[in-house]
């Protein structure tokens, strides 16, 4: 089943006109053995999720390039397929402001590596690395405000800004946007 | 036309900055009497229209397959419930069904026991119709793959079960056709079909006969071969599978194929109609309605659209997609084949029901099968050659100026032809149908078939498309609106002999509910905004109506309860291709989600949540 699947990505990669991926270039993408990348807030144990960024991640935040380039692999790899323009179909809305499965670029891509339960496909071994977080970010450009705005008619997602480094600065849980009193950063109290 | 008094007047609604876009100008379309065609002219005086008397048994007020009988008429005898008393009717019990997605079976009643199967995760519920409140004898969880919800192209829905021979038999999500034993609620056989990594799911209600349970696949929309296959009633071991493209072995294709029109006359056309291997990848599912015919031994397959929607990607007429065979049910083996949309450019499936009528045409009885199809056409065809008596539009259609009744195509309109790279506007009828799968009924009483159906029109432009098997297959971006007058939906009851509606009943969004029809001359159905309604059989005019928790796209039953009287039941739950935007997880502002079905439904929103209940009426006894 495996390489017949394979055999079909390559086989539609060569079909479709302007796919800028060369096969013999591709490498799989690894998976994150750091501990960096997590799927949930609660972290037992600490009243402060300490979380390490995928290095990785780096070079594709402030990156309009990546992201043009995610844009149209999100396409090519039919994620538009279940996703559509970024409100969702078979797959899950993901211009909205809920992730399931982690919102940080670093989940994003670990999702699209790894696969989710519920009918997402796992693409770590069949789409190159590099390409994974292009269209990881994306797709995290997708809820950006600038993005949204950048929207002139029901077709949205087709001027995608690019996502500032700023967006995923907070490593572990934060307060939701419009919280007036949070008390979650006085609990640790004074020595 | 008789037009209903309480027509909704639909404005552009806006919700979340989105608006609905304004309907076609009604210029758009072509006029039914232009474009309607007929091999003769009406004869009603030739016979009264009835059910094929062989495939629609005396009522015996259950309701043991979604189709009530092999007519697929939909029509219960019961008539304690009537125009006149109707204004009584009152729940009698409901129950949740656990599951908030969108609800499309029929519930069944067999020997006083009610069953219902679910959208995933497909559970089946056992009610005893005999206690009050109808409590719960067993309930069975066939805990399909839960990745199987990822390729089902328009919510995770099912459209039901059937009771035979001490069975109740369906499908699940992720590909099994399981029969449950109804006295012990527990799997007797489960049969895995579909292959989730190819992108075939089931959704369609299997049609039980002659010992046989006949099934198909659902995945048009993610490259799969689609198939049709029959399994032993008792063991659930295959008996036969075609396909509906490719060489003619695989699709079953012999020396008893004696198809009408010379398009279908060649070897191998399953091969040679589409470019080099696409054939394998081009949809043609099966996911609607089966019919068996017990009166010609037949069984009649409605095949679904080719695959990609970019039809430029599959030059050529794609056999054997967007039509209907009539095979033979021991073997499988094709006896006619008839293209209801050769080379589908708009993503028109063939696979609505067919009712099996006997019927007064050219001076004569005719065995007919009347077809309801997503192209806007609803066809007469015979039922022993499969030739097309009649072909009349019943929806707004600009794809095609009519049914050319001697080649038997389609006489497209290359204005709407559908284009890479470039927005085709104001195509007619839209990707889902002037009728979705949703099944019509028949009245013998009044001879009408009660169509609920859909009045939208879309923008559509190709795109370039890669197959990656398990994922989509599409290569278009479309954007729905409302047909001419702006109402996304109407209830039609429409004469066949005369080939022209009685009464139509506008609706503010698309009618995606099934119909039922009584001896009482009472019509039910439900709306996508939760009103479940009863209207009179003769006039339309609205009797009675009743709001659910969520909106209704289930099919309406009939049937006689323990005590003797009358009973309605439906399942309530919005979803569905057309409800995705309620019960998925689908962003209004993005008008090409759910397959551009969010830009004509981004309002529903305002009117229904999700749900999932089970609602039964009756008169106060």
């Amino acid at each position: 089943m495996c390489s017949r699947y394979l055999t079909s990505v390559l086989l539609s990669a060569a079909l479709f006109a302007g796919c800028q991926w060369n096969p013999h270039a591709a490498s799989p993408a690894e998976q994150p053995q750091h501990p960096g990348v997590i799927g949930s807030a609660l972290d037992p144990g600490v009243d402060h999720s300490l979380v390490t960024t995928d290095p990785r991640a780096a070079i594709y935040y402030d990156n309009p390039v990546a992201v043009n380039a995610g844009k149209r692999l999100f396409q090519q790899y039919n994620c538009s397929g279940c996703h559509s323009s970024g409100g969702g179909g078979m797959g899950p809305d993901l211009m909205d402001d809920v992730w399931i499965y982690g919102g940080r670029l670093e989940q994003i891509h670990q999702t699209l590596v790894e696969g989710r339960p519920n009918g997402m496909p796992a693409w770590g071994d069949k789409v190159p690395d590099e390409q994974l977080w292009q269209i990881a970010v994306y797709v995290r450009s997708m809820s950006l405000p600038q993005t949204l705005a950048a929207q002139h008619d029901n077709t949205p997602s087709q001027s995608p800004a690019p996502v500032p480094r700023e967006v995923d600065q907070d490593a572990g849980w934060s307060p939701p946007p419009g919280t007036s009193n949070d008390y979650t950063s006085t609990v640790k109290g004074a020595d | 036309m008789r037009i209903a008094p309480y027509i909704l007047t639909v404005a552009p609604i806006v919700v979340c900055a989105q608006t609905i876009p304004s309907p076609v100008p009604e210029n758009e379309v072509f006029k039914r009497e232009d474009i309607g065609h007929a091999l003769a002219r009406p004869t009603p005086g030739a016979g009264h229209t009835q059910a094929s008397a062989a495939n629609a048994p005396a009522d015996d007020g259950q309701w043991l397959m979604p189709s009530k009988n092999y007519a697929s008429t939909r029509f219960s005898n019961l008539d304690e419930i009537t125009p006149a008393n109707v204004k009584n009717l009152k729940p009698d019990f409901s129950f949740s069904l656990g599951v908030n997605k969108g609800q499309e079976a029929a519930p069944i009643v067999a020997d006083n026991t009610m069953y219902v199967v679910t959208a995933y995760p497909n559970i089946v519920y056992a009610l005893d119709l005999t206690k009050a409140g109808a409590p719960l004898k067993w309930s069975f969880s066939p805990k399909p793959a839960p990745a199987s919800q990822g390729i089902a192209c328009c919510d995770v829905v099912n459209r039901g079960g059937t009771v035979d021979a001490g069975k109740y038999i369906f499908n699940t999500l992720d590909g099994q056709t399981i029969a449950v034993d109804i006295k012990a609620g527990k799997p007797l056989w489960r049969t895995q079909l579909g292959n989730i990594n190819k992108g075939e799911t089931m959704t369609m209600a299997p049609t039980v006969a002659q010992g046989r349970v006949y099934v198909g696949d659902s995945g048009g929309e993610m490259g799969v071969h689609g198939w049709v296959a029959a399994l032993d009633e008792n063991t659930g071991k295959l008996i036969w599978r075609a396909y509906n493209s490719g060489p003619d072995d695989q699709v079953l294709i012999g020396p008893d194929f004696k198809p009408h029109y010379a398009s279908d006359h060649g070897k191998d056309l399953g091969v040679s109609s589409w470019p080099p291997q696409a054939w394998q990848i081009g949809g043609g599912t099966v996911w609607g309605w089966l019919t068996f015919d017990a009166e010609m031994n037949a069984l009649y397959e409605g095949v679904g659209n080719p695959g990609p929607w970019n039809q430029q990607q599959r030059p050529g007429d794609n056999k054997w997609t967007a039509g209907i065979f009539a095979r033979d049910p021991a073997t499988g083996a094709a006896r006619w084949f008839y293209q209801y949309s050769p080379h589908d450019e708009h993503d028109y499936d063939g696979v609505n029901e067919q009712i099996l009528l006997d019927m007064p045409f050219a001076g004569t009885m005719q065995k007919v099968l009347v077809h309801i199809d997503r192209n806007g056409y609803l066809y007469v065809i015979e039922r022993g050659s499969g030739t097309v008596l009649s072909a009349d539009p019943y929806g707004p259609v600009n794809t095609s100026r009519g049914i050319d009744l001697e080649t038997g195509r389609p006489i497209i309109n290359e204005a709407k032809q559908t284009k890479l790279g470039e927005t085709v506007s104001n195509i007619c009828p839209t990707a889902s149908g002037a009728k979705d799968w949703n099944p019509s009924s028949f009245s013998p009483k009044t001879g009408f078939i009660y169509i609920p159906h859909e009045n939208m029109c879309m923008d559509w432009i190709s795109t370039e498309v890669n197959y990656i098997a398990g994922t989509p297959y599409v290569g278009a971006q479309v954007h729905m609106k409302p047909g001419p007058g702006g109402n996304r939906g109407a209830l039609t009851a429409w004469d066949p002999v005369q080939r022209r509606p009685v009464w139509e009943v506008k609706e503010n969004f698309p009618v995606w509910s099934g119909t039922v029809v009584t001896a009482g001359d009472v019509v039910f159905y439900g709306t996508m905004d939760g009103w479940f309604k009863a209207v009179d059989s003769r006039s339309g005019d609205l009797l009675w109506r009743y709001k659910v928790d969520s909106g209704v796209i289930g099919q309406p039953i009939s049937y006689r309860g323990p005590d003797g009287h009358q009973y309605i039941a439906v399942l309530s739950g919005v979803g569905g291709w057309s409800g995705a935007i309620v019960s998925g997880p689908v962003d209004p502002r993005d008008g090409t989600a759910a397959l551009g079905m969010i830009n004509v439904m981004s309002d529903l929103p305002k009117y229904t949540t999700a749900g999932g209940t089970l609602y039964v009426f009756s008169l106060p006894h």
